[in-house]
């Protein structure tokens, strides 16, 4: 409420980091956490029997993970940071003074991190003969700082999800200790080497020729190193589901899907097991067969991979809902703390920007404007995606809308919908953010962020009045 | 100056820093130093390698000496950014609300930053692996590395509009958007000092690498051997240095007045002395080549370390008293919050907060009005159907209720899906047989009204 609201009324907030943030994930997993391993034991093996066709196809796939995982797969960490920070500053902010350090431990690993693989990359060439098994063992130690970068996001992931004890401790100890810190990293390690191993498998096939048995030799060798993870992939998938806290199994059904899939539950996870089996089976095929497998086909658990990571976010994501820091601040950036005064006294007295101090009868439609990006625009838009006038039709279809229903929904929703946090402003602030989303339905205009040049700080352009109230 | 009654006032994040403020002051300096140095590599890197490749048209040795710099970008890409990520931290702890405003200000530019980047490292990429391939494509070629360096050209635009956003509140109620973020006008100014800055140091950077690193005898030919090399980077820095005795002051001319100091005034003019003796020594390299040396190079590589160390403590002594009265107004405004906070938790674990409607309701008639009402109504259809088609569907029968609630299924195809309800065993009890009541209550009234 101390800031100007960042918005994007299209594409929703939350979608934008979702885009940034499975990209980061899958380059990262595919990229570099799975595939460093992969290539430093190809060239290992490569060594060992002799054959130079092993270090050359080495070289080639990293060739393609350097050039991915130093453009796209940086930019899009850094790309994480900026949008999360964007959308909610408030939970980005409390989590870095929380967990400075653990981020800081992130960052010189990270910086190391870089260092090895620029190292590894621009010296392959270089570190021939009796210096082999030295730029081997650096592949390795390359492969261990990417998985430790991985370990510490993932216990900062794991803290924001589990009720924990935030609010006494505010300590990294009690982030690696939560209970779904080591089932998430015990999903995560093996997913990350089988997704490796479907990339590699794909580019194996464009950077080897059909006619040539290497191709066969080094497509069998690929997807026996991605079918041997499997089995702990599926293991640590078991158990991450079943960490899950019992608070929060009650949204996964909305998490898998959106809310109209919301029974199709079951299904949805055949389908994920169906993907998984798909994959397993293409593996098997490439292994056995691999001369007779066709490019194509090679798509498919690449993409089912991609599907997989993607669905593992939204899963991670939704369940810590309603909050964004479990049990401490709601999804809208709001503390808990913060709701007995906000209830009592409105959010508009303090938000620092807001034009509309008190709901009146001349300004009620701004105020409710303006408390409709306080309190639903981390997740909600007008009319783009997860659009609130979408969300209020499923309910009310178009001939339902009435005054009052709208506003007893508002004001009870978080007992109804577990994932929702509880409204929280005062009744006037309420009924004026009823009138406003009236206003809304009558003309859909869409809301401005404090980045664009008409809508400084957190005014936005003026409000629609067409008497549309009560 | 503006009064501060006028400033927007935050309030702070009410959890305390997790380091002494002062030691994240000194390594914010320090750790910033380290990401402009790779910064200005990359910049002044990637500049030197469009003119070179230009100039290589002519006479190919300087097509070389560009192929030479542009293999150098792909490790000092990588450093700059990996080495931005610890300042990042550090601005966010330090100044939390301070940038987070600015960073919401100018949103899309500060998010375009994530893909103009990652597309100047490809082309960057492109550019170094097709330089044999577009042997006989130049201009191709040259364009590709043109992007990319006119890329490296914007990000930093972006990056000092939102910084030096962040510290003038004065400016925070008239700013929307990057464009006139950059209307501020110590910004393009400020701007110049920065490139000016990245052709000195990498200007001295490749004097030195050239002279330090074996240079292959096919790589080179008569008309542009070490020394000429050494001495044109020479040249390069002495003039974007001197260029600089300019620039400097026009920034500080065009500073807003928040900041300025006696100071910062000291700090900075010891940094001019410092840059100053560089340009002399710069010279005497100059025009005496054939009397050079390492130490000389060393000695300039150390004092304008020692200048950029001083102008970059400057700057952050500006920082910091720009927004120093800001913090503490915003200090105030926090601790009034949180008081306030505090006192209404308490009156609400003292029970001192009188329910909402209040009177004497039943345990039934509240958990209705809390959950059920949000969709449910006595005879009309709000969310979900009226309580009277739920009495018909179940009459008399408090269990079937239940167990619908806590496991609805989807009946109706025009009606959405019902969520699962989580009670307590006697409210689930309790709220069925209020709900079966109610719409008996209400059969009594209408047979009564018909009597």
């Amino acid at each position: 409420m101390d800031l100007p609201v960042f918005h994007l009324d299209f594409l929703g907030n939350r979608f934008l980091i979702a885009m940034i943030a499975v990209l980061h994930v899958i380059i990262n997993h595919a990229m570099a956490v799975g595939a460093i391993p992969l290539i430093a034991l190809m060239e290992w093996w490569g060594k060992k029997t002799g054959e130079r066709r092993w270090d050359d196809l080495a070289y080639q796939i990293l060739t393609v993970c350097f050039v991915i995982t130093t453009t796209f797969g940086a930019l899009t960490g850094v790309g994480i940071w900026f949008s999360t920070s964007l959308v909610n500053p408030y939970a980005i902010g409390s989590m870095i003074r929380v967990f400075f350090w653990a981020w800081f431990a992130e960052w010189i690993i990270f910086v190391s991190e870089v260092v090895l693989i620029l190292l590894y990359y621009l010296l392959w060439k270089r570190w021939q003969g009796e210096w082999k098994r030295y730029h081997i063992a650096l592949g390795g130690v390359l492969a261990l700082t990417s998985w430790l970068t991985m370990a510490i996001i993932v216990a900062i992931l794991g803290y924001m999800m589990d009720v924990g004890n935030w609010t006494h401790e505010k300590s990294i100890a009690t982030a690696i200790l939560n209970p779904i810190y080591l089932p998430q990293l015990a999903f995560r390690t093996p997913l990350a080497m089988m997704t490796a191993g479907f990339f590699s498998l794909f580019l194996t096939y464009f950077f080897t020729r059909k006619e040539d048995p290497f191709q066969s030799a080094a497509a069998r060798w690929i997807s026996l190193w991605s079918l041997g993870w499997a089995p702990l992939c599926l293991a640590g998938g078991i158990w991450y589901w079943k960490a899950v806290p019992d608070s929060m199994v009650g949204n996964l059904a909305v998490a898998l899907g959106t809310q109209a899939f919301e029974g199709r539950y079951n299904v949805i996870l055949d389908i994920l097991l169906v993907s998984f089996l798909l994959a397993l089976v293409t593996l098997l095929w490439s292994a056995v067969k691999p001369s007779r497998m066709p490019r194509f086909v090679l798509i498919i658990p690449f993409a089912v991979a991609i599907v997989s990571l993607g669905y593992f976010e939204r899963v991670r994501e939704f369940i810590r809902k309603p909050y964004v820091i479990s049990g401490y601040m709601y999804a809208n950036g709001i503390r808990v703390d913060d709701y007995p005064l906000l209830n009592q006294n409105g959010v508009l007295p303090y938000a620092l920007y807001a034009d509309a101090k008190e709901v009146t009868e001349e300004n009620h439609l701004q105020a409710g404007k303006e408390v409709f990006l306080i309190a639903c625009t981390r997740c909600h838009t007008t009319n783009g995606v997860n659009g609130i006038l979408a969300r209020l039709e499923t309910m009310y279809g178009s001939d339902r809308w009435d005054r009052d229903t709208v506003l007893m929904y508002l004001k009870g929703m978080h007992n109804v919908r577990p994932y929702m946090p509880p409204f929280p402003g005062n009744n006037a602030e309420l009924g004026a953010l009823v009138d406003y989303l009236f206003s809304l339905r009558a003309y859909p205009a869409p809301i401005k962020g404090a980045q664009t040049a008409d809508g400084s700080s957190i005014r936005a352009e003026k409000t629609y009045d067409d008497n549309t109230r009560g | 100056m503006e009064s501060l009654s006028t400033l927007p006032i935050p309030k702070d994040i009410p959890l305390p820093l997790p380091v002494e403020s002062y030691n994240l002051q000194i390594s914010i300096i320090f750790l910033f130093l380290l990401h402009i140095l790779f910064v200005n590599l990359m910049v002044g890197g990637s500049l030197f390698v469009v003119v070179l490749e230009w100039m290589g048209i002519q006479k190919p040795a300087y097509d070389r000496l560009a192929r030479r710099i542009a293999e150098t970008i792909t490790v000092n890409k990588s450093l700059a950014v990996v080495l931005g990520v610890g300042p990042l931290l550090v601005i966010n702890v330090l100044y939390t609300i301070h940038f987070y405003t600015a960073n919401a200000l100018t949103g899309v530019a500060w998010l375009m930053v994530v893909p103009v980047v990652a597309i100047a490292f490809l082309l960057g990429y492109a550019h170094k692996y097709t330089w044999d391939r577009l042997a006989h494509q130049k201009g191709l070629h040259i364009a590709i590395g043109a992007g990319a360096a006119l890329l490296f050209l914007i990000v930093p635009l972006i990056f000092l509009a939102n910084i030096n956003l962040m510290l003038f509140p004065s400016r925070w109620t008239q700013v929307g958007g990057w464009v006139s973020a950059l209307a501020i006008p110590n910004v393009i100014p400020r701007y110049l000092h920065f490139l000016l800055g990245s052709v000195a140091v990498a200007g001295l950077f490749f004097a030195g690498y050239f002279t330090v690193r074996e240079f292959p005898e096919d790589q080179i030919d008569q008309l542009l051997d070490r020394p000429k090399v050494r001495q044109m980077f020479y040249s390069i820095a002495l003039a974007a240095t001197a260029a600089n005795f300019l620039a400097g002051p026009l920034l500080l001319f065009t500073l807003p007045a928040e900041g300025l100091s006696w100071k910062l005034a000291g700090i900075i003019s010891c940094g001019v002395v410092l840059a100053f003796i560089v340009i002399l020594i710069l010279w005497k390299e100059i025009i005496v080549p054939q009397q050079t040396s390492a130490t000389r190079f060393y000695w300039m590589a150390a004092l304008l370390t020692g200048t950029v160390v001083l102008m970059a403590t400057g700057r952050h002594v500006y920082r910091e008293s720009a927004i120093s009265q800001h913090r503490l107004a915003m200090a105030g405004e926090t601790l009034a919050y949180t008081s306030m906070v505090g006192i209404a938790n308490w009156r609400i674990s003292q029970g001192l907060e009188m329910e909402e409607g209040g009177g004497a309701r039943s345990p039934g008639e509240k958990v209705f009005d809390n959950v059920c009402a949000v969709c449910h109504a006595l005879d009309k259809r709000l969310v979900g159907p009226p309580l009277t088609e739920i009495a018909q569907t179940y009459p008399n029968d408090v269990a079937g209720i239940i167990k619908w609630v806590k496991n609805p299924g989807r009946k109706r195809a025009d009606y959405p899906q019902m969520p699962a309800i989580t009670l307590t065993e006697s409210q689930h009890q309790a709220v069925a047989q209020y709900i079966l009541d109610l719409v008996s209550g209400k059969g009594q009234e209408e047979e009564k009204e018909g009597e």
